[in-house]
């Protein structure tokens, strides 16, 4: 299973492994989310964070603040960082780099889309795309009617057109076949990054699968709750599961046939795993699973630094960085709207 | 410095001992407090102690003081930002006064702020028309030019035709020409069209989207622009292409139309009629020329309003930086529960006791606050910081030790000892008195221009060369006396005191390399004879003198080493250190490595030919026999006896009696009850600082700690003294270095008698000295003087386990932020 990659790994992937974990060392701590929830303002999230890795980003920001000023500088700090990484990555981390990004160029590319069949202004949209997600050609999407056109105007230059095999019919787009097309584009994405992957060998193979599978799990159980009413058919749920992960095959023909959350339940019970996620949630309830995912999810990006030698490390600092980012945000939206109440609902301690 | 009041008998110990220092305790009446911490920072000379370390920034008293600094702080940088952009440079001038108002200087920094807001944004809506407009005219001149070629074309193209109709039909008459000729005109398809600029990057790209998304259905036409144009979006200079589209039909139109914002590419309106071009043309020039008139008056307007702010930007910065260090000093201040006064902690020395008083007296008074702020010390047991009154002399020195580890409060620093020591030991290693004179000579450059450069940021190596400038003029100077000594310019020797000691045998000096020189004079003055350079036994000697003196100086410097442990344990009161671990390693060293130094000297005052490694290794080996030949005086081999014994006893001396006495004192303390705490306060400091205040005892581990010392010592005295065969090593490849760079380089030039090579040769060895001799070998001595002086002096004595004394003074602050 492993190679000899502690021999040769430094060479090329010794700098940015440190550099990741400088960065790593950078991430708020749980003293500092306890000192961010009780902030009165968003200037004193301003100034807590004045205090951190942020502080350049948000120096100059002139009073007042919004919750999207900070989320966007604190973003773009992610994106700095990201730029610097993949400028001094050579192959095949620099791909494997390039890969962690797809994820937000299917979202951007579903969020164009939307945003166009429901009118709305371009700039406003791409404003709204993450920035790591962004390409070249990405406003033209709007001139877009039907997948065809989709793929043949401005995918077929993107990573991206390979996904796009599976999904090009004629159908003119709605919001159902935007939603079909972002999760069979995510499937093949997830399937091509694993593929990759187990390519690379050694540590990355092994730390990624895992990762990559949880990731896919999530969404097979994502893709099930939200199928629940609709008018996809089970053989169409099943297609958009990815070919990896914990619950293939099995647990996927299962979770096809589920017809209500407790069903869903009652399969990812059998996986232990999964079952102290499902353990916390009363009978009914899937308000929190996304929360309980998430934090089933940090921990096992926080247990990829444990090892050395790997290219999983790039993955969950950019994951952890994202998460840090959503807490920040929900963190700075419950002080501006006075629900402080509410602020540990969704934030996701990181350590 | 000596008017300082000191209680007690002993002289002044500026920089020996750490100064005096003691925890103060202020309690300020909270209308006074504001200036009574400026006043306090201007002193510089208390360290206050955060008492509110477990609250979070903004929970704490002052959190919108800080905020507004901040805020000004922010537009601050907005203004300096803006100032560089226009070309200014914000004025230099001397920041005394602070009688600025903050509330006023808020006032007004937001005043500005919108104003040069506002003026940034009508300038920008001008500039952005403006190249607009310089847009629109490129486009109209160059797709004007399209339209012109392809009239042209299609005119020439129309006479061909008609030629061709008019003779033979030929093969290459296109058929569907004909036909598109014929078309009936009500058919034709109405070609709508577009002209606009696109970036040149974007080009290929979007003619490939053009083409793909109308299926080809489309004539573009670019041309290059040379000039980059400033987009009007941006504002920044982009290289594009005019381009112009031809299509048909509304729905490609809309895409295309799309395209074009999707890749940023402007359109501009443009009419095919050539009249109207040329018409437009001069219309955009007149309205170009009438907004360029607009914006110069716009940035003129913009100048002076930067310019006034850059008159009083530094003050208002100077202001802004000192208000928000002193709230955040008051945020490290606990608040009385009547919320009436401020309480105080921090570090100040003893001396500057009547200063602060001051300070807060004359506070209270500016104020006129009714109550005075009130000042007392308070006892604690917790180790006070380490402040050393340094000068821009000593300073330098006194970082070489604090890069080591700052001196525990009140501990001998060997800052004043390397003052000497270091440069001293560095010429052991670099003597040479020509390449004494270029150090200095560099040297005397930087402290000539003192206060130009002290002023201005040096790069990285300058700023070190720089800070060191004064230990660098001590090694210069002690290596131009070595360098005497050594009787070595760039490795020539010179007859500089008097003649040569020696002599010829005979005229003819056949023998002088063979059989020798005979004594014809007295001895040489000071330093070497120049006439063992170049005999035979010119290294026997050179090294022979250089290693027994390497051992002579670390001998010297590590009893001193040892001397000062003893002046830390009389300091401190501590005698069980003076008689267990002073004497005994005193006896150990000197009894070895010190009765080895007295041999030494015997040897060159006598000039036995004993064999001093025979007589130490046989003192160890059988010190009954006897010695022979290698006797030195009389007596000898009782003395080594003696010694021998004494090191042996030393050792159980040094290890034993310490930690079983520390038991006993533990013991004893213990066994006792303690008085009672007498007042009230002693009793608080003694709960705050309880645990510092009485340590574990643990007697194995005081055990193992000093077999470890032992141990050290023991193995330290041969291998430290070995290190200091390093003099000998450096100062020989010093010398070694340098002969072959004479020698081999520029003698060997000299005797081609070329020009060329001469000049080449003396290139090769200026290159030479400098960069290997100069540079390099001051390097690599300096850092062999500093290991000298951190492992093999320090570790005798030195604890530098304190921290450094740091006061909130503004000047430190104006320091950091430049």
């Amino acid at each position: 299973m492993y190679g000899f990659e502690a021999m040769t790994f430094n060479i090329h992937g010794g700098y940015l492994e440190a550099i990741v974990r400088g960065h790593r060392s950078g991430l708020l701590t749980a003293a500092d989310y306890n000192n961010l929830c009780q902030c009165e303002t968003l200037e004193d999230i301003k100034m807590h964070l004045s205090a951190t890795e942020y502080g350049p980003y948000l120096q100059n920001e002139p009073s007042p603040l919004h919750t999207t000023t900070i989320v966007e500088k604190c973003t773009l700090k992610l994106v700095d960082e990201y730029k610097q990484m993949l400028c001094q990555a050579t192959e095949p981390l620099s791909t494997f780099l390039e890969y962690i990004t797809y994820g937000h160029m299917i979202d951007n590319v579903v969020l164009i889309v939307t945003g166009t069949l429901h009118e709305r202004d371009v700039q406003e949209l791409l404003e709204k795309c993450h920035p790591l997600g962004m390409f070249d050609s990405i406003a033209t999407l709007a001139v877009a009617q039907n997948m065809k056109e989709l793929y043949r105007l401005v995918l077929v230059d993107t990573p991206l057109a390979p996904y796009f095999s599976e999904c090009i019919t004629s159908e003119d787009l709605d919001d159902m076949n935007i939603e079909i097309m972002r999760n069979t584009l995510y499937k093949a994405y997830l399937e091509d990054f694993y593929r990759f992957c187990q390519k690379l060998g050694g540590a990355t193979a092994e730390i990624m699968s895992d990762l990559l599978a949880f990731e896919a799990d999530r969404r097979a159980v994502n893709i099930t709750i939200n199928s629940i009413g609709t008018e996809l058919t089970r053989d169409d749920r099943r297609k958009l599961y990815s070919s990896f992960g914990l619950l293939y095959p099995y647990g996927h023909e299962e979770l096809a046939v589920s017809e209500d959350i407790d069903q869903v339940r009652a399969v990812m019970e059998k996986y232990p795993p999964y079952q102290s996620i499902f353990s916390k949630l009363s009978y009914g309830e899937s308000q929190l699973l996304d929360k309980a995912f998430y934090e089933e999810e940090v921990k096992r990006l926080c247990l990829a630094f444990e090892q050395q030698f790997h290219y999983g490390v790039f993955f969950a600092y950019m994951r952890l960085r994202e998460q840090e980012i959503r807490n920040l945000m929900w963190i700075s939206e419950c002080v501006a709207q006075n629900q402080k109440s509410r602020v540990h609902d969704s934030v996701v301690f990181i350590f | 410095m000596g008017e300082r009041g000191r209680e007690g008998c002993c002289p002044p110990m500026d920089l020996m001992r750490s100064e005096p220092m003691h925890l103060v305790q202020l309690i300020i009446p909270i209308e006074s407090a504001h200036r009574t911490i400026s006043y306090l920072g201007d002193l510089g000379l208390i360290q206050f102690k955060d008492l509110n370390a477990e609250k979070s920034p903004f929970q704490r008293t002052y959190a919108n003081q800080i905020k507004r600094c901040g805020e000004m702080a922010r537009k601050l940088r907005f203004f300096r930002e803006q100032i560089l952009k226009a070309g200014f440079s914000p004025a230099v001038r001397s920041v005394t006064e602070a009688d600025l108002n903050l509330d006023d200087v808020e006032v007004k920094l937001g005043d500005l702020e919108a104003e040069l807001v506002e003026i940034n944004a009508n300038g920008e809506k001008l500039q952005r028309t403006y190249n607009e407009l310089a847009e629109y005219k490129l486009v109209i001149q160059k797709a004007g030019e399209f339209f012109h070629s392809a009239l042209s074309s299609a005119e020439a193209q129309q006479r061909e035709f008609a030629s061709n109709q008019s003779g033979e039909e030929s093969l290459e008459t296109p058929l569907l020409s004909e036909q598109e000729m014929t078309t009936d005109p009500s058919k034709q398809v109405k070609l709508g069209f577009t002209a606009g600029l696109v970036p040149r990057e974007k080009s290929i790209a979007f003619e490939r989207i053009l083409f793909r998304a109308t299926r080809g259905n489309v004539f573009l036409k670019q041309a290059v622009v040379d000039n980059p144009v400033t987009d009007p979006v941006s504002g920044e200079k982009v290289e594009k292409n005019v381009f112009a589209v031809f299509f048909s039909g509304e729905r490609a139109k809309n895409k295309i139309l799309k395209i074009c914002d999707a890749f940023g590419a402007n359109r501009y309106p443009f009419s095919e009629d050539l009249g109207k071009q040329a018409q437009m043309i001069t219309e955009v020039s007149g309205r170009l020329s009438e907004l360029k008139t607009t914006i110069d008056a716009g940035l003129v307007h913009r100048g002076n309003l930067l310019q006034t702010i850059g008159e009083q930007f530094e003050r208002w910065n100077f202001l802004v930086r000192r208000e928000k260090s002193i709230y955040h000093t008051l945020n490290m201040l606990s608040i009385d529960v009547t919320k009436k006064c401020l309480v105080a902690e921090g570090w100040s020395p003893v001396f500057a006791t009547k200063q602060i008083q001051d300070a807060l007296h004359r506070a209270t008074q500016d104020c006129n606050s009714q109550v005075d702020a009130i000042f007392q010390v308070l006892h604690t047991r917790e180790m006070p910081p380490t402040y050393f009154q340094t000068n821009k002399f000593t300073s330098a020195f006194q970082e070489i030790v604090d890069a080591y580890g700052v001196a525990k409060y009140q501990e001998a620093n060997p800052g004043v000892y390397t003052i000497v020591t270091f440069p001293f030991l560095f010429a052991v290693m670099f003597g040479d008195w020509g390449h004494g004179i270029c150090l200095l000579l560099g040297t005397l450059y930087f402290i000539i221009r003192e206060k130009k450069l002290s002023s201005q940021k040096l790069g990285d190596i300058m700023e070190m060369t720089f800070g060191g400038r004064y230990v660098i003029l001590l090694m210069s100077l002690f290596s131009i006396y070595t360098g005497f000594i050594y009787n070595e310019f760039f490795s020539v020797p010179f007859e500089f005191f008097s003649r040569s000691a020696y002599s010829c045998r005979d005229l003819s000096c056949s023998e002088a390399t063979t059989v020798g020189l005979i004594k014809a004079r007295d001895t040489y003055p000071f330093g070497v004879d120049p006439a063992w350079y170049g005999s035979r036994s010119e290294l026997p000697f050179l090294n022979s003198m250089k290693m027994k003196m390497s051992i002579l100086l670390g001998v010297a410097q590590m009893n001193l080493g040892i001397i000062l442990s003893y002046f830390n344990s009389k300091f401190f009161g501590n005698s069980i250190n003076t008689w267990f671990q002073f004497i005994p390693q005193m006896i150990f060293l000197n009894s070895l490595f010190g009765y080895l130094s007295v041999l030494v000297i015997i040897k060159w005052c006598t000039g036995s030919k004993a064999d001093l490694y025979h007589v130490m290794i046989y003192m160890f080996l059988s010190p009954t026999d006897e010695i022979g030949e290698n006797q030195l005086f009389p007596g000898q081999k009782t003395t080594q006896l003696v010694l021998l014994l004494l090191a042996f006893v030393s050792v159980p001396w040094m290890l034993l009696p310490k930690p079983f006495l520390l038991k006993l004192q533990h013991d004893r303390h213990h066994g006792q009850y303690a008085p009672l705490p007498d007042s009230e306060e002693s009793l608080q400091s003694e709960s705050n600082q309880d645990s510092h205040g009485h340590e574990e005892f643990e007697f194995s581990e005081i055990f193992v700690h000093q077999l470890i010392h032992t141990i050290e010592f023991v193995l330290g005295a041969v291998s430290n003294t070995a290190s200091y065969l390093r003099l000998w090593a450096l100062s020989l490849a010093h010398s070694e270095l340098s002969t072959v760079f004479y020698e081999k380089v520029l003698l060997l030039a000299w005797g081609y008698n070329n020009v060329i090579i001469i000049i080449v040769g003396i290139i090769i060895f200026i290159c030479a000295t400098v960069g290997v001799l100069l540079v390099m070998e001051t390097l690599s001595a300096f850092l062999h003087a500093l290991r000298l002086h951190w492992v093999e002096f320090q570790n005798k004595f030195y604890e530098g386990d304190g921290y450094k004394f740091y006061p909130y003074s503004f000047a430190l602050i104006d320091y950091e932020e430049e």
